[in-house]
């Protein structure tokens, strides 16, 4: 009797624990179902190349260079606010803060980091695009610039967080040793800890990376909006999140329009995975250099 | 001495890079909680939007998220755990385990705005719930999924090993064993991660824009099958659509300061209470 229940509680865990599994599998089967026949339409080179981005018109054009490009200019930019300031913070949090701010900073930084997107979007609207828009005498304020960087400081904590991780697996000896021989202690942090920790660092800032790219509801509020290639980070653009989130609510169901807002999210889930599989592979070397395990 | 020179240029560098990601965050929560409280009222909480969005209160949006949350977990907090369980208590370690971490790791990393095409494509658009509490719940719920299974599994790594093997070496079987003594003695650690995670949930907006949310609902939802008001979309939806601007801007700004007390207060808890256990765990 015991026996055929702990069996079929076993069977039953084993096949709620592919889950996650089958999830993964259904995003990626039905991103390939619904892009196909935009793919089959346009053909791969002509969509991912393609100039022009017209999906409404009487003639229909699916080029998303310029979405692309977008996204692109978006992230390096966050890259450019929160790269920075997130590993600054975390060296700050390691090096320098006393027993009683470590404390206090670090749950905080972790609590910041649940902020919602939406509310970083508002604030970019409401207020930073306004005063920017004065302050660098622009024709609009909700354009690449702006996103970046409300962006990059959405990004902050979450490279902060990592970074600081990182840096605290570092062992205590090698620091140690450093300052036995005669180094300082910015000495000791540049020259020992930070290549120490340089891959957890690394997969810190792959991480916000990945996060930047596929973030939402802030580009969908404060970017603009143009699916046009951008020339300067002061012109409006249209990443691929916000071009999916702003298009899907007016595109017909079963249109090459709908078909081919998926296949923008088939290419922004290829971009993330990518980021992400580099991370995980960065991170293990940082585990086995400093003979963490897994 | 120049090293000297260096490290406190280095030092104060680092200094300002702290102050200004302070001064940065603690500006948007400064902006929104000054302009936001004077909308709050009781009548903001409770009253449903009249006159076109521009007065009245969002009691259908506050409510919309909390029915969206609920679901959302119901769905992921089964789930996750037997996923937990069966990776920490079952698991024959090798191939199939690394498979479903690797594919956890992934899920965590999906885009949100990809998890609502899924969403569109699976639960409205497949199985025809339509735009509704009940694909909005099941898309969230498969959001949060990652996040409960990874919190689930810190608390079982943390019963410690003794406890299960005397209650084996008493005769229970594995089961009851997971039952009876590693549960229990993990549920605090499962609690916090359904918090975190409910923080996480309440201000996603993404997922929800093409599978539950609706800028203006005739009344409460009825069923499981109604589309809802939300309070992330109805932010974003006050600033892009409708025609008072300005009134909706300060609606917009009471709904922000609603949502991020929320999803602060809820993270503070989850945080504190898992610092608090990491540190009795040693």
């Amino acid at each position: 009797m015991y026996k055929i229940k702990e069996k079929i509680y076993k069977w039953l865990f084993t096949l709620l624990a592919f889950s996650s599994l089958i999830f993964l599998l259904g995003i990626i089967i039905l991103l390939f179902k619904e892009s196909f026949p935009i793919l089959k339409q346009v053909g791969l080179e002509g969509f991912i190349f393609g100039k022009n981005w017209y999906p409404t018109h009487g003639q229909p054009e699916f080029g998303i260079l310029p979405i692309i490009l977008g996204s692109l200019w978006v992230t390096t930019g966050a890259m450019l606010v929160c790269v920075p300031l997130g590993v600054g913070s975390a060296l700050y949090i390691h090096e320098l803060a006393s027993n009683r701010q470590k404390a206090i900073l670090k749950p905080m930084i972790e609590i910041l980091a649940s902020i919602p997107s939406v509310v970083f979007g508002f604030f970019g609207m409401a207020i930073a695009a306004p005063i920017l828009q004065k302050a660098f005498h622009l024709p609009t304020g909700l354009c690449a610039f702006t996103a970046s960087l409300i962006l990059g400081i959405m990004a902050i904590p979450t490279i902060c967080s990592l970074s600081e991780d990182a840096l605290s697996c570092v062992p205590l000896s090698f620091r140690e040793a450093s300052l036995a021989v005669g180094a300082n202690r910015w000495q000791t942090l540049v020259q020992v800890v930070i290549p120490a920790a340089g891959s957890g660092i690394s997969t810190a800032i792959i991480l916000g990376m990945s996060r930047a790219v596929g973030e939402t509801m802030t580009v969908l509020m404060v970017a603009g909006g143009a699916a046009v290639i951008p020339h300067t980070f002061f012109e409006p653009v249209r990443p691929m999140t916000s071009t999916i989130a702003a298009e899907m609510g007016e595109a017909v169901m079963g249109s090459l329009h709908y078909n081919a807002l998926f296949s923008i999210g088939l290419v922004l889930f290829i971009f993330t995975l990518v980021f992400n599989v580099i991370a995980e592979i960065v991170s293990r070397r940082f585990r086995l250099k400093l003979g963490l395990g897994r | 001495m120049k090293k000297n020179i260096i490290q406190s240029i280095g030092f104060g560098l680092i200094t300002l890079c702290t102050m200004l990601t302070l001064f940065f965050l603690g500006s948007i929560i400064y902006f929104i909680v000054v302009r936001g409280i004077g909308v709050i009222s009781w009548q903001f909480l409770t009253d449903v939007p009249r006159k076109a969005m521009t007065e009245g209160g969002v009691a259908p949006a506050i409510l919309g998220t909390f029915y969206l949350t609920i679901g959302a977990i119901l769905f992921a907090l089964p789930l996750g755990l037997a996923c937990a369980i069966y990776l920490n208590e079952y698991s024959p370690k090798g191939f199939v385990v690394n498979i479903i971490r690797m594919s956890i790791n992934n899920l965590a990393g999906v885009p949100s705005v990809v998890f609502g095409l899924f969403g569109l494509a699976l639960f409205v658009k497949f199985f025809k719930f339509g735009v509704s509490i009940l694909s909005g719940s099941l898309t969230l719920g498969i959001l949060a999924l990652p996040i409960i299974i990874s919190a689930a599994q810190e608390a079982l790594m943390a019963v410690p090993q003794s406890l299960r093997e005397a209650s084996l070496a008493l005769g229970a079987t594995h089961w009851q064993t997971i039952k009876k003594i590693v549960l229990p003695h993990a549920l605090p650690g499962i609690l916090t991660g359904v918090i975190l995670s409910i923080g996480r949930i309440a201000g996603e907006t993404a997922p929800i824009l093409f599978t539950a949310a609706t800028f203006y609902a005739r009344g409460l939802p009825r069923s499981i099958f109604s589309e809802v008001m939300v309070l992330p979309y109805h932010i974003y939806a006050l600033m892009t659509e409708g025609t008072h601007p300005d009134k909706q801007t300060t609606i917009a700004y009471g709904c922000s300061l609603i949502l991020l007390v929320l999803v602060l207060v809820v993270s503070t808890i989850a945080i504190v209470i898992r610092q608090k256990q990491r540190s009795a765990n040693g």
